[in-house]
């Protein structure tokens, strides 16, 4: 049982929230862009979306400027 | 020999580019430098999105004259690419793009750059396009501020987003925009979408 997050295998928490998972990882990155096995998770669902076992999560800093 | 088999596959990328389109968010250092990019390459059509005017203070990077300051960045990019491929077809939008409406006026287009400013923005329309426009290649640039370190840049693909992306680089409200580098990601970002673009026939164009 595991997960991936940005290349790195992590431990997988039953009943994990994309939120807490950004807070385990240490992601305190105000604004980012979160994809679970290649789905887009809109930042709204943090709090309820729940990481699955085995997913690959990818997460995507975003830095002001253009 | 070899000639003429330059001059084949040439024409193949050129007659490809001509029917494609490449919609731009944003019209600033990233946008309007990525497509200028384009038109030379010569991608066929454009839809251009910005809501802002030419300022003094954008020329230190951005795709602009002197002379345009005060005009639309719609129409000021427009003339701008028409002076180099008066044959592009460029649709402008003059708008600001707000939530829940943001992928609307890309929905046709082969390819969508993200050359927005503001971090919120940017996370917003990337989540925004990827989830109602599924089929859809997007490509985004975050951590263009600052100078040097070219080498920190890297390419990150998530199915349909491309990022050129530098995880390292501070906020623009903390370091300064300024050509080089701000034209090496809009560059990098044009190169994505030729990439994208002409990646279906890399095999057959050899």
């Amino acid at each position: 049982m595991g997960i991936e997050v940005n290349g790195r295998k992590v431990e997988w928490v039953k009943n994990e929230t994309v939120k807490y998972l950004l807070r385990r990882m240490r992601y305190t990155f105000p604004l980012v862009v979160v994809k679970i096995n290649d789905k887009i998770i809109p930042r709204k669902d943090f709090s309820d979306v729940i990481v699955p076992d085995n997913s690959k999560v990818a997460v995507i800093h975003m830095i002001s400027g253009g | 020999m070899v000639k003429n088999m330059n001059l084949e596959k040439s024409e193949k990328i050129k007659k490809k580019l001509g029917r494609s389109s490449v919609g731009i968010a944003g019209l600033g250092g990233l946008g309007s430098n990525a497509a200028v990019a384009l038109a030379r390459a010569g991608i066929g059509k454009m839809i251009l999105v910005d809501f802002d005017i030419v300022e003094k203070k954008n020329l230190t990077r951005q795709y602009y004259f002197l002379d345009q300051i005060g005009k639309l960045k719609v129409d000021a990019l427009r003339e701008n690419l028409e002076k180099i491929n008066p044959e592009i077809i460029i649709e402008t939008y003059n708008l600001k793009l707000e939530k829940n409406s943001m992928e609307k006026p890309f929905i046709d287009v082969d390819v969508v750059i993200e050359a927005l400013d503001r971090a919120e923005i940017k996370a917003a329309f990337i989540e925004e396009s990827l989830s109602k426009l599924p089929d859809k290649h997007v490509v985004a640039a975050s951590g263009v501020a600052g100078y040097g370190n070219s080498d920190r840049i890297v390419t990150k693909r998530l199915g349909n987003l491309y990022m050129c992306y530098d995880e390292h680089a501070l906020s623009s409200d903390d370091d300064v925009l300024m050509a080089p580098r701000v034209a090496l990601m809009a560059n990098w970002e044009a190169n994505l979408a030729l990439e994208i673009i002409l990646g279906e026939d890399k095999w057959a164009l050899k």
